[in-house]
């Protein structure tokens, strides 16, 4: 997508031959451990009185993660740009002077319909309300909802997955057709009735907090956002448990757990985590369709879903910047989650050495 | 000779696939003591690989162990239970697979794998773990041991992962060591040397190794014994030197011939064996080296040979004219030349 991933896929797939970069490796190595005598880096390791081992700093993999990810300019700035607009949403109430559902008194209504200005970025609506105050409270939601959708997504479907991709048989038939159903429910309609459902406890059965809070929505969301991940680190697993070095891990007598947890899921780790971010956007996306749709975060709690579908009626008046702003909000937001997605999708390659 | 560590007795494997039962072992016996090698020598699909993982029971679902023993110091392994199996692999049982880039995993630190080891049988704390992992590195001669512990394996050359190999399976120090094709993927100086550094291992711990190679020149340098597999049975076995001198079976005569020597005609090509192994899935009734064989006779193609005693050693070969091999061969040589 961008120089950076590209050539540096580039260069790692001229990775397959060790020998001359290792030589390299070393060549660099022995420059760094004198330029790093005095900088106090160096720990020395002596067994039975016999040094083994000096000085060489070694990166570190976490280091050479995020050394990959600074190089996707993409991915860096829409990280930046998510961490602002977090920041903002999440001290929207230091930031603005107005709150997002102000008394509406005579001195509010008198600023009703105003233009975007100093004053009222985002302009302000039929009731005077600030629309950039109102956006930021509804992006903290939206961003709470695709964080927290995220999590459980990630949890379930590495869950199901890692069993059906590691066991096979008839734990991965069973699995899978369960994920099959699930996936081929009408998602839309599905979730409108979960979203709208009247009572959230399934006739006492369960305590789950109702949709129109944040907490009822993850929850909503997450019942039909956990398949593609359970899909995908199942597939993750079937090709990585064919590798030798799982049945040399095996052969050494690991037990099935610590093959999941220390040497499948580290390697499935880049697509969990890339579908992971792309879940955050779908989430959003999800959230904001169901609030337009009437379900889920009611006003006066605002989503960016409910503040687009309120200002639908002002499409092609001159009151359409409070359809725009939020929605610029909502592709904006989802457009720098893919991005940094893709960043640490090429950061987090295992495979890749630089 | 030592009593046996390892007794493998009318082995039998086979793999159901969509064309048909694939015989991959067809009744082999074996044994090795501690402190011994035994190199098991074959082409591609003879059978050997299997032979091995089927003593760490690690014959995965197409493939079944059907018939024979498996005896490791006087327990049968074939009817142990999972969870005991997994404490011998790794622990008494351990195995260096052929290909060091692929064994490892790219994940995590060559130090941790080792480290990984250790602790799956024989240490509780990891940092212990880690300094003896870093002491495992030494002793197969990498230098630097405690730091490149730290390194990813991408950060190894082949050599040094073969090693960073050899010493994860000698961390538990293992009675049995299984190696196969221990240096296929290294190029021949590094062979050398990764040879060198498991001969090491085996005489520290007095291990019982199971040497699989096809390659002749490793066998020379390492066997105390050598058995010799075609299409999934032995053909041949006895000590290093009846093997290598005085071979009693055509195949084995074919395998050395074809090895380049210093002393041969360098105008003459490389002497071959024509044609290639048979389909193990539907063998022929007699000799399965008779279509391929230069001293093939009519009852070779309708009879198959059994193992016999030749030569008065410990020496066996599967041949109807293994008595009369080197005088038939002789004869060979001076009508050829």
């Amino acid at each position: 997508m961008t120089d950076g991933s590209g050539t540096g896929r580039g260069v790692d797939g001229a990775a397959g031959e060790p020998d001359p970069r290792d030589e390299r490796v070393r060549d660099s190595r022995v420059g760094e451990k004198v330029s790093a005598g005095s900088s106090g880096l160096h720990d020395v390791t002596v067994l039975d009185g016999e040094i083994l081992a000096t000085a060489v700093p070694v990166r570190s993999q976490w280091r050479l993660v995020v050394r990959r990810f600074l190089r996707h300019k993409l991915a860096v700035i829409s990280l930046l740009i998510l961490v602002l607009l977090g920041g903002m949403a999440m001290f929207a109430d230091v930031i603005s002077p107005y709150e997002f559902n102000p008394q509406l008194d005579a001195a509010t209504l008198k600023q009703a319909r105003q233009s975007p200005s100093w004053d009222h970025l985002g302009g302000t609506d039929k009731l005077g309300r600030d629309q950039f105050t109102r956006v930021l409270y509804a992006l903290q939601k939206s961003l709470l909802v695709g964080l927290g959708v995220a999590i459980i997504s990630v949890i379930v479907g590495v869950v199901i997955g890692s069993l059906a991709g590691y066991y096979g048989g008839w734990v991965d038939q069973a699995m899978m057709r369960f994920t099959d159903l699930v996936l081929v429910l009408p998602a839309l309609a599905v979730l409108l009735i979960l979203a709208t459902n009247p009572d959230p406890t399934f006739f006492g059965l369960i305590d789950l907090p109702p949709a129109t809070e944040v907490s009822g929505m993850i929850i909503v969301i997450s019942i039909l956002g956990w398949m593609p991940m359970a899909r995908i680190v199942r597939g993750e697993y079937l090709s990585l448990r064919e590798k030798e070095y799982v049945e040399a891990a095996v052969a050494a007598g690991a037990p099935a757990r610590r093959i999941i947890l220390r040497h499948l899921l580290p390697n499935a780790l880049g697509a969990i985590v890339v579908f992971g971010t792309l879940a955050v956007g779908l989430a959003i996306i999800t959230e904001a369709t169901l609030s337009f749709l009437g379900a889920g975060i009611q006003l006066p709690d605002v989503s960016l879903g409910n503040l687009i579908s309120d200002a639908e009626s002002t499409v092609g008046t001159d009151l359409s910047y409070l359809i725009i702003f939020p929605g610029l909000m909502l592709f904006l937001v989802v457009l720098c989650v893919n991005f940094v997605g893709d960043g640490l999708r090429d950061a987090l390659d295992p495979r890749a050495v630089r | 000779m030592k009593e046996a560590l390892l007794t493998v007795e009318d082995l039998r494997v086979e793999f159901h696939t969509d064309e048909g039962v694939v015989n991959a072992v067809n009744g082999v016996s074996f044994a090795v003591a501690a402190g011994e090698t035994l190199a098991i020598v074959g082409e591609s699909g003879s059978g050997k690989s299997v032979s091995a993982l089927s003593v760490m029971g690690l014959i995965e679902k197409p493939g079944r162990v059907v018939n024979g023993s498996i005896n490791f110091e006087g327990r049968e392994l074939r009817v142990l239970a999972e969870r005991d199996y997994r404490k011998l692999r790794g622990g008494d049982l351990a195995m260096i697979f052929q290909d060091p880039l692929s064994s490892l995993n790219p994940a995590f630190r060559v130090g941790d794998q080792i480290a990984e080891a250790l602790l799956t049988h024989s240490y509780d704390k990891k940092i212990a773990a880690r300094r003896q992992a870093a002491v495992l590195l030494d002793q197969v001669g990498i230098p630097h041991a405690g730091d490149r512990a730290r390194d990813y394996p991408l950060q190894f050359s082949g050599g040094m992962r073969q090693r960073a190999m050899i010493a994860m399976a000698i961390a538990n120090k293992p009675k049995l060591l299984i190696a196969d094709e221990p240096t296929t993927a290294l190029d021949v100086t590094i062979q050398a040397q990764v040879l060198e550094v498991l001969q090491e291992a085996q005489r520290e711990t007095d291990a019982a190794m199971l040497l699989i190679t096809h390659d002749l020149g490793v066998v020379a340098g390492m066997a105390d014994r050598v058995v010799v597999m075609y299409a999934g049975r032995i053909v041949e076995e006895g000590t290093l030197d009846e093997l290598f001198y005085d071979a009693r079976h055509p195949y084995t005569r074919g395998l050395l011939d074809s090895l380049p020597r210093l002393d041969s005609d360098r105008r003459q090509p490389l002497r071959t064996i024509p044609g290639t192994p048979p389909s193990v899935i539907d063998l022929p009734p007699g000799c399965a080296l008779a279509p391929r064989c230069a001293y093939v006779q009519d009852r070779c193609r309708t009879e198959r040979p059994e193992l016999e005693s030749v030569g008065g050693g410990s020496q066996r070969s599967a041949c109807f004219r293994a008595a009369e091999l080197p005088e038939l061969a002789a004869a060979r040589e001076v009508a050829r030349a």
